[in-house]
């Protein structure tokens, strides 16, 4: 790797917003505690605009709120209303969309669906009233602003009591920045798949395979994807080639750091605020207990790491007890690259910053084939029910939009993830995950809605079902109904499926209440569900939260209303 | 495009329409018949039955606000793109002098119809010795193979002719970049064409990517030198590095041999049977 690719992995030390808001880079490198500005109360004025940002080297335009990248975090608190005008100054329409926050549809902000988008010039006045608490975040959900920096975090103080203590809080907001026109990325994307993926095998691989597991064997599994046209490097879409990962809007090179007094309980708010990357955190030297997941209590679990999915939030606290710096090291799933910060007790310390793990491997374990043995097979022919009762809805036979179908998916609850097997650490599963409430809707579900996430690789098409948001109908829910979502993954890649204005209630393998979220990440190869009460009228978005991927199709209305559901 | 050849074309764009397999333009059923209940069922819980209220009539307005036609703007599909590659475009040294060759691709359009361009030539000494185009309509016929129809124009060798054009194209099995292609042409000449290419991956930037094409032709064609049965093959080997993902300089070797008749004509004409030729060139896309 030469300078300039290392340079770019770890971005400037003084890169960021080059103008806006008068606060400098210097400032929040000495642990602003929650990224560029918080701003609290009950009544907020927001404005959407551009900024100059300059990550690489080279000026950028950002989008962005109140001229900060990420926008400021805003701080409610429960049981509060909330009112936010949100201007928006861009030559285009925008929107900002309130992550995970129940609220009525005309305030959830999706453009088309729930309301007619900000016009350029124009303001949106945001009221609705606080029904939770926790981590959250906001972002754009107009074409793909939320990649040049519409995003920022969100907090709502809850009015009773917290079960864990802390002694300081911090936001830690992972993103991923690129310099390149979003558009322009996603063409690419469209029409070579492969753009961005330099750890794909190479000839020397093979040889170095051959001579570790022999000829044959070496050669059988290259056989086998390539009879599937498959490849198992296909980690993540959007690499480290493009993208610069940021914690709270810095590089790793300008190393955001968090502030402490050693003893002291430390909560961390991670949120995934990335367009497209997955990130797997750690801070070497320091056990963390999660204590929140999507912004709801959980059962304490001590981990030395956790996967976050796009999206996805997680509260964790740690107690440094050494007067040493601690590195928060994120690296993207892909291992392309990596978001770092510093906890230290003293601005300036810094700690080692591990290497990025080996290249990732996809098995055909990994996409429900359940092993080796299956390769070869005419995945086409694999349509109905042939595994252990699995089905595939007829509009993915024959369709040329979809390149596979699972045949042996499971929940997979208990996995760490690709990539996360076996690493030596203790690694936070979706099984670690237990709700500190019960299921605060008793009911048995009244019926299943499944549907499988379905896309093409080569095509770049994205879909539910084999059927892109153009050509489907709304999922409809009944008002009032308790039902359970079923998703199917198909796909080779790692899908978090958000679903608006309603909770998702994630259930282990025997159908019981394990903890609720907004966003619901499955893995290749998964089965999982989840309940819904559909206590939400309106039309609301459900979605990957991969912004390619929504973009490409990967997106449904799901409409709430009286009539009987269908 | 003349009149008449305007014509074929659309007749080539109906047809194209005509031989679309159901399946692939009505997968849009809206199928829901995986239904089936966890392993286990659910136990019976013991927690309250929410109480949810009926909406008021403010409520019910919130929910379902009016977008004054703008829900379907939120439906639109992956907006229309243009995809050039110019595949090859090279000097090439061959036993008889260098020669300027060129093959390209193209298409616009979306996931489901594309309107895609070929064209490949060669021209040495300042004279075009061979130059075709071929402009097709094109739509996904299964997982990995998109069919094209359309018309192919050549304007070189011999007298310019017209050619209708059937081909499918796509990803054979084990990543093998394919392309099978019937043409009928006008004085009721047919031609089969097939090309393989390989893409093998020395690094992540060097790659190594062999070709072969076979052609074959229906009747005897002594003005352009083509004889019945298989007339040519072609392979190549070409090694290039991405400078870029869409600038890759190379250097190879392209070797052909015509065969049968068409190798009687060529001898005939007292040209080469075989040939090899070192070739250095830059593939672009855009
Ligand atoms: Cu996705």
């Amino acid at each position: 790797m030469g300078i300039s690719r290392r340079r770019f992995v770890q971005g400037l030390a003084l890169g960021g917003v080059a103008a806006g808001f008068g606060l400098s880079r210097a400032g929040w490198g000495k642990g602003y505690p929650d990224g560029p500005q918080t701003l609290r109360g009950s009544e907020f004025d927001l404005t959407i605009g551009e900024t100059t940002v300059n990550y690489t080297g080279r000026p950028r335009i950002a989008t962005t709120i109140n001229g900060t990248l990420p926008g400021p975090t805003l701080r409610w608190r429960e049981g509060d209303t909330v009112t936010l005008r949100v201007h928006n100054r861009l030559a285009q329409t925008s929107s900002i969309h309130w992550h995970g926050i129940l609220l009525p549809a005309n305030m959830d902000g999706v453009p088309g669906l729930s309301f007619r988008g900000i016009p350029p010039g124009g303001t949106y006045s945001y009221q609705f009233r606080l029904r939770q608490s926790g981590t959250y975040w906001y972002h754009s959900h107009s074409m793909l602003q939320e990649q040049t920096g519409l995003y920022a975090p969100l907090i709502v103080e809850p009015r009773e009591p917290e079960p864990f203590r802390y002694d300081r809080d911090y936001v830690v907001m992972l993103s991923d920045w690129t310099d390149e026109d979003p558009h322009r990325v996603f063409a690419k994307l469209k029409k070579m798949p492969e753009y961005y993926n330099f750890n794909q095998q190479t000839l020397g691989d093979l040889l170095r395979d051959i001579r570790g597991e022999g000829f044959r064997p070496a050669l059988a599994e290259r056989l086998m994807w390539g009879q599937m046209r498959m490849k198992p490097t296909d980690i993540a879409d959007v690499s480290g080639y493009t993208y610069t990962y940021l914690m709270n809007g810095v590089t790793p090179a300008g190393n955001w750091t968090g502030l402490f007094r050693p003893g002291e309980k430390i909560r961390l708010r991670f949120i995934n605020g990335a367009a497209m990357s997955f990130f797997d955190v750690r801070i070497p030297g320091l056990k963390m207990t999660v204590v929140a997941a999507d912004g709801q209590n959980v059962h304490p679990v001590t981990v030395d790491e956790f996967r976050i999915g796009v999206a996805e939030t997680y509260d964790v606290i740690v107690e440094p007890d050494a007067d040493a710096a601690y590195t928060i090291f994120a690296q993207a799933q892909d291992r392309s690259g990596y978001a770092r910060g510093t906890l230290a007790p003293r601005a300036g310390m810094s700690a080692a910053v591990p290497a990025p793990d080996p290249r990732v491997l996809l098995t055909m374990a990994d996409m429900g084939h359940g092993g080796m043995e299956h390769g070869g097979m005419d995945h086409a022919a694999m349509g109905h029910g042939a595994h252990g009762g699995l089905t595939h809805p007829a509009s993915e036979t024959g369709n040329p939009m979809v390149d596979m179908q699972t045949m042996m998916p499971a929940p997979k609850l208990d996995d760490p993830g690709i990539g996360l097997r076996d690493n030596g650490r203790r690694v936070l599963t979706y099984a670690d995950l237990k709700s500190l409430f019960d299921d605060p809707d008793g009911r048995t579900p009244g019926r299943t809605v499944t549907l499988h996430l379905t896309g093409h690789m080569e095509r770049y098409v994205w879909s539910f079902d084999g059927i892109k948001f153009a050509d489907a109908e709304p999922l409809r829910f009944s008002y009032g109904e308790r039902l359970r979502v079923e998703l199917v993954n198909d796909t080779m890649m790692e899908h978090p499926i958000h679903l608006h204005g309603m909770w998702s209630d994630l259930e282990d393998e025997h159908g019981r209440f394990k903890v609720r979220k907004h966003t619901v990440n499955m893995p290749p190869g998964t089965r999982r569900s989840f309940r819904v009460t559909a206590d939400a009228l309106g039309r609301w978005a459900f979605h990957c939260h991969l912004l390619y991927h929504m973009e490409a199709g990967m997106f449904r209305e799901v409409r709430v209303d009286e009539g009987g559901a269908t | 495009m003349t009149g008449p050849q305007m014509l074929r074309f659309a007749l080539a764009l109906g047809l194209s329409a005509a031989v679309m397999p159901a399946g692939a333009a009505e997968d849009t059923h809206h199928g829901h018949h995986g239904h089936e209940p966890p392993a286990t069922a659910a136990p019976a819980q013991q927690a309250p039955v929410p109480q949810i209220p009926a909406p008021t009539d403010a409520e019910r307005a919130a929910a379902f606000p009016d977008l004054d036609g703008m829900e379907h703007a939120h439906g639109m599909d992956t907006p229309d793109m243009l995809y050039l590659l110019l595949d090859q475009f090279e000097w090439v040294d061959a036993d008889h002098g260098g020669a300027l060759r060129w093959e390209a691709i193209g298409w616009w359009g979306n996931d489901e119809r594309r309107l895609w361009l070929r064209t490949e030539g060669e021209r040495a000494d300042g004279e075009t010795g061979r130059a075709e185009l071929q402009l097709l309509f094109g739509r996904p016929l299964a997982r990995w193979w998109d069919l094209l129809t359309g018309l192919r124009h050549d304007t070189e060798p011999g007298p310019s002719q017209t050619w209708l054009v059937l081909g499918v194209q796509g990803l054979a099995p084990y990543w093998f970049e394919t392309e099978a292609t019937l043409f009928v042409g006008e004085s009721g000449q047919s031609s089969l064409r097939l090309e393989v290419e390989y893409e093998l991956l020395l690094t992540n930037r060097l790659i190594l990517q062999p070709l072969l094409e076979i052609n074959a032709y229906g009747e005897d064609d002594p003005a352009r030198g083509l004889g019945s049965g298989l007339a040519s093959t072609e392979a190549g080997l070409r090694l290039r590095y991405e400078i870029r993902r869409e600038i890759a300089p190379y250097l190879g070797v392209s070797w052909e041999k015509r065969h049968g008749d068409s190798a009687d004509f060529a001898r005939q004409a007292g040209e080469d049977v075989s040939d090899t030729a070192l070739v250095a060139g830059i593939r672009l896309w855009y």
